[in-house]
């Protein structure tokens, strides 16, 4: 594949559109200066379509320009997704072929956040974007612990419903808490022997894929995860494990 | 072109934004809805909330003992950084400790009052420092104690009430705004932070600002203390916190000639102590709902309906507005399916609000937009939603709040959607409209998206509020039907409550599909049943200036 530029209503045309606020009070100069930006962006042929004031200290800019830049798909190092998307009829056949009993699913949002959004997108009947969440699996059975559980009630639950994997989900976060919580949680498992065998999954806007060897998980789901993928993944460990 | 400048309605100094021809009216009996279903559920919710006053009525709480020695001047905190201890906190621990809590601590600390000469806070810092016991007075100690604690009821209630003609003073000074009042968050975790972003949207066009809390806030039993400048995706609430922020939406009131409203969060495990700070520092608009902290923060369901009642009846005196939570039973489950879960709530929480001698007009019914926009006939669905809800009160300020959970991160859909929100809220009369910001769930709002929010609810209101006043729904129409199966969804919702009662209803997770128990949860341990010798004169004033007996 060739590189690819920006098309904007032709190819290659490169155009970009663009809002940004400059603390400058609304003026010619606040708009020279939003123009002189663009260029330092390397946008040619830069054009402020909207200008306006944000209180007497800002100027918000509405700027379209085209870029010289190009990329080339092919030369970019990009992690795929290891498992395959399965449908709900799959990963229901799957798991009842494979295992003989339902996975259990364990799920919490750990530390001082309240926010179950994330979580309950994953696990909930509802789901979440069309997809059911993993309640829905008839093959699964879902414990869901809800907000600001300790990582001692989360080990106390995998031990006691024997669970296959444990999801853990963090949504408000502030220096980096996000990361830290989950970590309590795999040391807690760890240290009750309880990680080995176990499908440990981190997920919440502020995480990436990437993320999961430095924080000890099997998988770690970022922004706009459905259900159907969370479930295909677990389907896709668990029948790894049984090998 | 366009509309005529003379019929529009005056807007006073810079920075309002909803410029309408027509001044804000709500349309009521403009749906028809069974009335009679209507009195059914209001008759229900007074059955399921009776055990709730009872209970309430019998009992106290720490966060209510620390919220009266407040009222009475005990303020400050004993050791420094994270290690300081509120000193009503401190007070009521030892008190808890030496003469037990069951006949209130407002006794036992006027007669260490009576004993340090009357320094309310130097016998205060004594108890904390161990430097002084209390004990429970007996004769004339115990006459001298009770008629230092009357006294300090009567300053309490004096306090209380003085919030209300102080704000009712300046607002006739320098003017009200017009509804519907645009309310904005601001949440930058530091309090001088907060202050330069919260007059800026004032000047954008902000009529009420709300500081967020510190994410987990709501789980101490303690109120921080002093300006703070480290909170978690919020901003502690403090008194001086509050006192800073008041002091700064007064002065941008001056200068745009319109009164702006504060908001905090009187909930949690310290409700009736945010609620006196709340008094004490002028704030306008609380967020505190009856239910909301039982099943969204796990906290004790007793705990909560007891601290609930308290901090109402302070509202109700100062004069400030509660928001209720209902939003929330929308985030968390479907917005169709869980529609008369709203219902069901605002009924509670009207109920118990009137028993706490809170009045409708102080009634800030929250409900929110939330059904996901492709869900066909979304937009018809939340105008019977919230036309519905308009109809069964309409003597509350009701606070809509924007879409959140089908936010995708497509911020040009998400404008539109917070564009049919802003028409939804004009069409059906909502008093207080939550901005929506486009860029919900992506980050925190830029500078930007608050202007562009405004912008937005400007052209909507602006373009459209007239309509309220005109429009009638088809008799047996689309809307009338939704509206009518939701109230019925609300009568056998509210049925099955009362039939089992309130705390069976919420063990039995009816709320949210939550399971909360009535000794599990957080604050428990701080809940005191009242003995017969409970003297409580800041409470007992306070009911008795309400008609709350």
């Amino acid at each position: 594949m060739a590189a690819i530029r920006p098309y904007g209503d032709a190819t290659d045309d490169g155009l970009i559109q663009l809002s940004f606020t400059l603390p400058i009070a609304e003026s010619e100069r606040a708009k020279q200066a939003a123009l002189e930006f663009a260029k330092k962006m390397d946008l040619g042929r830069p054009q402020v379509v909207h200008m306006k004031a944000m209180g007497p200290d800002f100027t918000f800019f509405i700027l379209y320009g085209a870029s010289p830049h190009s990329v080339d798909p092919e030369d970019l190092v990009v992690v795929e997704r290891e498992f395959p998307v399965l449908s709900y009829q799959e990963v229901n056949r799957v798991l009842r072929e494979s295992l003989k009993r339902q996975l259990v699913v364990v799920g919490a949002c750990t530390g001082t956040d309240a926010h179950t959004v994330g979580l309950d997108a994953i696990l909930s009947m509802k789901g979440f974007a069309g997809d059911h969440g993993l309640e829905y699996f008839p093959e699964m059975r879902v414990v869901n612990m809800g907000s600001q559980v300790d990582p001692a009630d989360i080990v106390e639950t995998v031990r006691h419903h024997e669970a296959d994997a444990v999801l853990v989900s963090q949504v408000v976060t502030q220096r980096d808490a996000h990361i830290a919580h989950l970590r309590e949680v795999r040391a807690a498992l760890a240290e009750a022997g309880l990680r080995e065998g176990l499908i440990l999954v981190g997920g919440g806007p502020r995480f990436n894929p990437e993320q999961a060897a430095e924080l000890g998980y099997d998988r770690i789901f970022g922004r706009g995860t459905k259900p159907s993928e969370v479930a295909s993944y677990l389907t896709f460990a668990v029948t790894r494990t049984l090998g | 072109m366009g509309i005529r400048r003379e019929g529009m309605a005056e807007f006073r100094g810079g920075g309002r934004s909803v410029k309408t021809s027509k001044p804000f009216k709500r349309p009521i009996g403009r749906l028809q809805i069974d009335q009679e279903s209507v009195a059914e559920c209001r008759s229900l919710a007074s059955e399921i909330s009776a055990p709730i006053e009872e209970l309430a009525r019998t009992h106290t709480t720490v966060s209510i003992e620390r919220a009266c020695l407040r009222f009475a001047g005990v303020d400050g905190v004993e050791g420094e950084g994270v290690e300081a201890a509120p000193i009503p906190n401190r007070v009521v621990e030892e008190i808890a400790r030496t003469v037990g809590l069951e006949r209130g601590v407002l006794i036992p600390f006027f007669h260490a009052v009576d004993a340090t000469g009357g320094d309310v806070q130097g016998a205060a810092e004594a108890i904390s420092s161990g430097d002084l016991v209390p004990a429970w007075p007996e004769g004339d100690d115990y006459e001298r104690a009770r008629a230092g604690a009357e006294a300090a009821g009567e300053s309490a209630v004096a306090t209380i009430a003085a919030a209300k003609e102080s704000r009712d003073g300046a607002i006739g000074r320098v003017g009200d705004a017009t509804k519907p009042w645009l309310y904005l968050i601001v949440a930058t975790g530091n309090i001088h932070e907060d202050i330069p972003q919260a007059q800026a949207a004032a000047r954008e066009g902000a009529d009420v600002i709300a500081v967020i809390r510190s994410t987990g806030q709501s789980l101490l039993d303690y109120v921080p203390y002093g300006p703070t400048t480290d909170g978690f995706a919020g901003t502690f609430a403090t008194q001086e916190n509050f006192r800073l922020m008041r002091t700064a939406l007064d002065e941008v009131g001056e200068e745009l000639g319109r009164y702006i409203r504060l908001t905090n969060y009187a909930s949690g495990l310290c409700m009736p102590e945010i609620a006196a700070l709340a008094a004490m520092e002028r704030l306008d608009m609380m967020l505190n709902d009856c239910m909301y902290g039982i099943i969204f923060r796990d906290i004790n369901m007793q705990r909560t309906f007891i601290d609930q009642h308290f901090s109402r009846m302070v509202h109700s005196l100062a004069g400030i507005v509660i928001n209720t939570g209902e939003d929330n039973y929308l985030t968390t489950a479907d917005a169709v399916d869980s529609a008369h879960s709203v219902l069901a709530s605002q009924f509670l929480n009207e109920r118990l609000a009137l028993s706490a001698g809170l009045p409708e007009e102080q009634q800030g019914l929250g409900h929110a937009f939330e059904i996901d926009p492709d869900v066909p006939n979304q937009v018809a669905l939340e105008i019977a939603h919230a036309q519905l809800i308009r109809e069964c009160f309409p003597n509350a300020p009701l606070k809509y709040m924007p879409p959140t959970k089908h936010m995708t991160g497509n911020i040009f859909r998400g404008y539109l959607n917070d564009g049919m929100f802003n028409l939804v809220g004009a069409l059906t009369g909502q008093d207080i409209i939550l901005l929506g910001m486009m860029t919900e769930g992506i980050h925190t709002p830029f500078l930007s998206d608050r202007d562009l929010a405004i912008e937005n609810a400007n052209y909507v209101f602006g373009g459209s509020i007239a309509l309220a006043g005109e429009l009638r729904f088809e008799p047996g129409g689309d809307v009338e039907r939704r509206a009518n199966q939701v109230l019925e969804e609300t009568r056998l919702m509210l049925a099955k409550v009362a039939e089992i009662g309130m705390f069976a209803a919420i063990e039995a997770g009816m709320f949210a599909d939550t399971v909360r128990t009535r000794t599990g949860g957080k604050g428990l341990s701080g809940v005191v049943r009242r003995a017969d010798a409970y003297v409580n004169p800041v409470a007992d004033l306070l009911g008795q200036s309400l008609g709350v007996t």
